[in-house]
């Protein structure tokens, strides 16, 4: 395999990973909470890819496939909440959306 | 030889461009205020993803990920800003200081984590990865993977993208978000 070894890209797997939880912990508008997701998912996937290729097998691919979908899926359902959030006038934040609080 | 040092060079210079583009789109992405230039970072990021991808030789997921996400996951998301305007922006202020101090250690934390267990537990066995066939990560390899061995897991997909859309539909219908003038259903 030319160019760097597998442990190199599963190092900034883990970088995108952590940057992604950094953003879900600090950042409380709910549209940048979701982009932060979006790393997040897209840094366990380059370590699926990069274990795929270390095996030399198409599985962990396949896994990254259908992580992408369920990421799709996740931005529908939760770019439908924020839509509905801001139609009945509700501050977009999550530390104050707390009505199901206990 | 000589090729093979060069291509071996161009390599690791494409992945040094690819990996630091990637990295500062990441922090760019959770550093804006402004949530259109959040995405727009996100984009650059999943650009540079994809070019990682190429270099794993994964080509139909480096296409995937440009058309599914580039294209379509980031086109809702710049709608949805576009929608609600100004209310969108999302300023730092507020808040006690150490909620965000103690959110960058707790990060830190787990990339320290991460690095440590991947590092003690690899111990060299990363360094020589498996010799693949041209055929390796194909349209067509993933197909048939698709089809034969991983037949539940497009199943199970297919399913899941049906009920996402299903909700999507549910959670944006008018008569669901205003259930008190429900008179129309």
């Amino acid at each position: 395999m030319r160019g760097p070894d597998v442990i190199w890209y599963v190092g900034v797997a883990g970088f995108l990973f952590c940057t992604g939880a950094l953003g879900v912990l600090i950042r409380r508008s709910p549209l940048i909470v979701l982009l932060s997701l979006e790393i997040m998912l897209n840094g366990a996937n380059l370590a699926l890819i990069a274990f795929a290729r270390h095996y030399g097998q198409g599985a962990g691919q396949i896994f990254a496939i259908t992580v992408m979908a369920v990421a799709a899926s996740e931005v529908v359902v939760g770019l439908g909440l924020i839509v509905a959030i801001s139609r009945r006038n509700l501050e977009l934040d999550v530390d104050k959306l707390s009505t199901l609080r206990g | 030889m000589i090729v093979a040092s060069v291509s071996n060079v161009l390599v690791w210079a494409v992945w040094v461009l690819a990996a630091f583009a990637c990295v500062g789109t990441g922090i760019a992405v959770i550093s804006f205020t402004n949530p259109f230039y959040s995405a727009l970072s996100l984009i650059g990021n999943l650009a540079s993803l994809a070019v990682l991808y190429l270099l794993l030789s994964a080509e139909f997921v480096a296409a995937a990920q440009v058309l599914v996400y580039a294209g379509a996951v980031m086109v809702m998301f710049l709608f949805v800003i576009a929608y609600l305007g100004g209310r969108a922006d999302a300023p730092w202020a507020g808040g006690p200081s150490w909620q965000a101090l103690g959110a960058v250690a707790a990060s830190a934390a787990l990339f320290t984590e991460v690095v440590v267990v991947v590092g003690l537990k690899s111990s060299g066995r990363l360094s020589h990865s498996a010799h693949i066939d041209s055929a390796y990560g194909t349209p067509a390899e993933i197909g048939r993977l698709f089809l034969t061995d991983q037949l539940l897991a497009f199943e199970i997909t297919s399913i899941v993208l049906l009920i996402a859309a299903v909700g999507g539909v549910i959670l944006g219908s008018h008569s669901r978000a205003h259930p008190v003038e429900g008179v129309e259903q």
